[in-house]
């Protein structure tokens, strides 16, 4: 037997623009019917099979609840990767990102070395701070216009927009990345400072 | 279907509760005397062995041979708790990954130790409805990992019960009140109890109570707010006596009855500095009589870095639910230690909002695991709790790096599927590492288990492909099953679980506990005769010394006749006349207790004073 997808778990289509009342309450739904709760004097068979549906409809709604989580399942979807796999690689930069972001990555090399002075220290803290404003912007474009787009493509235009998609979620994280380290980076001098201060 | 009970198996104390179908609402179970909790201790004495308030009386009078807070020892390693070691009168040695216990001439596993208040309350629960009980819902703190879970499955086993669910404290608390008010919201349940802590965030709406985030700490509670205390008073001690203790070379902190004595000193002033602003404190030690008056202000400023440590959870908690403290509708406060008044302000501070506890916080969690039963039984249709796995469940991957598989927070049942093949050619065996936590390397996690995938057919590296799915139950513990790809054919894993007990070890203790469940019965109701006879011996020498002066000489013969008689009785294993000489030395001095009575009520101060010394003996 074939595994059900996600979408066909909650029998929606396989669009980004999900109503998020609606989701929940076929959730709930699907969990009274499905939980190892509501199954107890029943065959083993019969709750062996519940306890794999009831662990499907937790994951599918895991996956969908969430907008950004929905993409990056439509994503791994459309690949065929339905194992999730161990997400230890570091996800790799973005060439025109990485290009933009060189010059920060120097001098968190240098704050890593030890040693940042203070004009360094409020540079990064606004490099920082634009950083986050821009891992904002891309999300609201994942949940926004990239969604809108992927709900309207015609068959022939898929493609396309699922690049976009993964080009998107790629910058996600590695923004995410960059803006732990500089996280890391700065909240580490502090408390430096701090130390040395008393 | 067979009644199913709720076990709330507590670090300080335990309860068992029950649905009352009648009227549809949980009901705790009282022992023969009207008691709700069962002190979770367990002594081992060459009479036999002794739970609950029997062993409690045990605790200064035979430290080494008994059992407290073994919950804070279940499913860890030596290394887990080597530090607060010092402070346990029984002795710990390394067993095979988990702890042993050595106590009274035995050496036991803490899921044995559990199994005998679990057995306790078992019988309770037969004597109260006259049928056997088999089934029950036991509780566990929310953050409790596979390991420490699995060992509490496992005392069930011991003490012949089959654990069918087990339900996470807080959200238990949570079906408890869901019952009794809660209909919808956000609701975070801050659980302090003996020994854990949990915060649990919830959303409650058309009977389902959805977990959103949990977090805590299974090594924080009341007893370390007693341990510091019970520093902060040794070193006291220490410090006005020093003359005396090194005038008979005594060292107050090796010596294990004294730091009993202090300890449940300590318990007893934290419990009544909840309600009061300052309370005395005598303890007679042999040379010396030790006084002193704690304040309020003293114990807040010892306990506030261990409330301080409970907030660090709750933001987590929150962050992970994606909420702020505003986003919380109601903050219910389940756990004995949530009486203390520094508690309270702390987490009202931070949620900013009144917590409420109109449920018995002791009983709460009880209360909920019999809500679960119910459910589980089928007489309660209308709710549903959907719980989450605490802790991230991962498998250690090259170079010791953790790959996470399920993440923390993931609501329960869960699975995830990985697939793994061979590095050599014709190599038949794959290992795997399966590891809980947050870190990134497999080293700073919890070692869950080692698994062998076997019976894979040779091939060149790279070719087989096993299929391993992880699954994670109702109860939140790990299952895997494995299958070959290619072949269909499901793969033989052989388990070696880091921390726990084996198969073999639980059918072992299975049988041991049945051989001596049925001499146990009868060396106990002996023993509890014993303790009743040696109470009232203390009680009425004591009022024989101290009120000479109300009493003539003719009723003073008469009490000390009785009291000879009771003293050669209790000599014997006589129970019936034991307990037939107790009651006599009682009718004895009844004339006297009534004119102490009288002349205590006119010195009501000093009193209290004695009071405390009796409660400390």
């Amino acid at each position: 037997m074939r595994r059900m997808n996600y979408f066909e778990v909650f029998c929606l289509d396989r669009k980004l623009g999900i109503d998020a009342q609606a989701l929940q309450s076929r959730f709930y739904e699907l969990s009274r019917r499905w939980h190892p709760d509501f199954q107890q004097g029943r065959t083993p068979e019969a709750q062996a099979e519940a306890l794999e549906r009831s662990a499907l409809v937790n994951a599918a709604y895991r996956a969908l609840r969430d907008p950004i989580a929905r993409v990056e399942y439509l994503v791994r979807l459309a690949e065929g990767r339905d194992t999730k796999g161990g997400a230890v690689v570091k996800p790799k930069a973005p060439p025109e990102l990485l290009e933009e972001i060189f010059e920060l990555l120097e001098t968190l090399a240098e704050a890593r070395a030890g040693g940042l002075d203070d004009d360094r220290r409020a540079e990064l803290a606004v490099e920082r701070d634009r950083l986050v404003k821009r891992l904002a912007a891309e999300e609201d474009r994942l949940k926004g216009s990239l969604a809108t787009a992927w709900d309207s493509a015609t068959p022939a235009d898929r493609p396309r927009v699922l690049a976009a998609l993964k080009d998107a979620l790629a910058v996600r994280a590695y923004l995410r990345t960059v803006i732990d380290d500089l996280t890391n980076a700065l909240e580490g001098q502090e408390s430096d400072a701090a130390h040395h201060r008393h | 279907m067979p009644r199913i009970i709720g076990i709330d198996l507590g670090t300080t104390n335990s309860l068992v509760a029950y649905v009352d179908e009648k009227i549809g609402l949980p009901r705790v179970i009282p022992d023969e005397r009207g008691r709700v909790l069962l002190p979770s201790v367990v002594s081992f004495t060459p009479e036999g062995i002794l739970v609950g308030e029997d062993a409690r009386r045990q605790l200064v009078r035979r430290a080494d041979a008994t059992v407290y807070s073994v919950k804070r020892l279940m499913g860890r390693s030596y290394d887990d708790v080597k530090d607060e070691l010092k402070y346990l009168p029984f002795t710990i040695v390394p067993g095979d990954g988990i702890v042993r216990i050595q106590a009274g001439g035995r050496e036991v596993t803490p899921p044995e130790v559990s199994a005998v208040v679990l057995r306790a309350l078992k019988d309770r629960a037969e004597r109260a409805f006259d049928e056997p009980i088999e089934k029950a819902v036991v509780t566990v703190p929310a953050y409790f990992n596979d390991s420490q879970r699995q060992a509490t499955r496992d005392a069930g086993r011991i003490a012949g019960l089959d654990v069918v669910r087990i339900v996470n404290e807080p959200t238990a608390a949570s079906l408890a009140y869901g019952l009794d008010r809660l209909e919808h919201g956000i609701v975070a349940v801050y659980d302090l109890g003996g020994g854990t802590f949990d915060i649990s965030i919830l959303r409650v709406q058309e009977g389902i109570f959805e977990v959103l985030a949990t977090n805590g700490d299974t090594h924080l509670g009341g007893d370390d707010f007693d341990r510091v205390l019970m520093l902060w008073l040794l070193e006291d001690v220490q410090a006005r006596h020093h003359r005396e203790l090194e005038g008979c070379g005594i060292n107050l902190a090796r010596d294990n009855d004294a730091m009993q004595e202090l300890r449940l000193a300590a318990e007893a002033a934290k419990i009544r500095l909840s309600t009061e602003e300052r309370t005395g404190l005598t303890l007679p030690f042999g040379e010396f009589t030790y006084r002193r008056e704690i304040t309020r202000a003293d114990i807040e400023r010892l306990i506030e870095p261990l409330v301080q440590k409970t907030l660090g959870p709750c933001r987590m908690a929150l962050k992970d639910a994606g909420l702020g403290p505003d986003g919380i509708d109601e903050v219910v406060l389940v756990g004995g230690s949530t009486r203390v008044p520094l508690v309270r302000r702390r987490v009202q501070e931070l949620f900013r909002k009144p917590p409420h506890s109109h449920l018995n916080p002791e009983e709460v969690v009880a209360l909920g695991a019999a809500v679960q039963a119910g459910i589980l039984a089928g007489g309660i249709r209308d709710m549903l709790l959907l719980d989450v796995t605490p802790l991230s469940l991962g498998i250690e991957t090259l170079g010791g790096i953790v790959g996470v598989l399920i993440a923390r927070n993931t609501t329960i049942p869960t699975s995830a599927r990985e697939l793994f093949t061979t590095s050599a050619d014709g190599q038949t065996v794959v290992d795997m590492h399966v590891v809980q936590g947050e870190r990134e390397l497999a080293k700073d996690c919890r070692s869950l288990a080692r698994f062998e995938l076997r019976g894979i057919d040779p091939m060149p590296a790279g070719m087989p492909k096993i299929e391993v799915t992880f699954l994670i139950d109702a109860d939140g513990l790990l299952q895997v099953t494995a299958k070959e790809l290619r072949t269909g054919k499901a793969a033989s894993i052989v388990v070696k679980p880091t921390y726990g007990l084996t198969e073999a070890d639980v059918e072992r203790m299975i049988e041991d506990s049945f051989t001596y469940a049925e001499a146990d019965v009868e060396t106990r109701l002996t023993i509890e005769a014993r303790n009743e006879a040696d109470t009232v011996i203390t009680h009425v020498r004591r009022a024989l010394a101290q009120a000479a002066h109300l009493t003539d000489a003719a009723e003073r013969a008469r009490i000390e006749t009785a009291l000879a008689e009771l003293l050669r009785a209790r000599g014997g294993d006589d129970r019936d006349l034991i307990i037939e000489k107790t009651t006599e030395v009682n009718r004895a001095t009844e004339r006297l207790a009534e004119a102490m009575m009288d002349a205590a009520l006119r010195g009501a101060i000093e009193s209290r004073r004695a009071d405390e010394i009796m409660e400390s003996s």
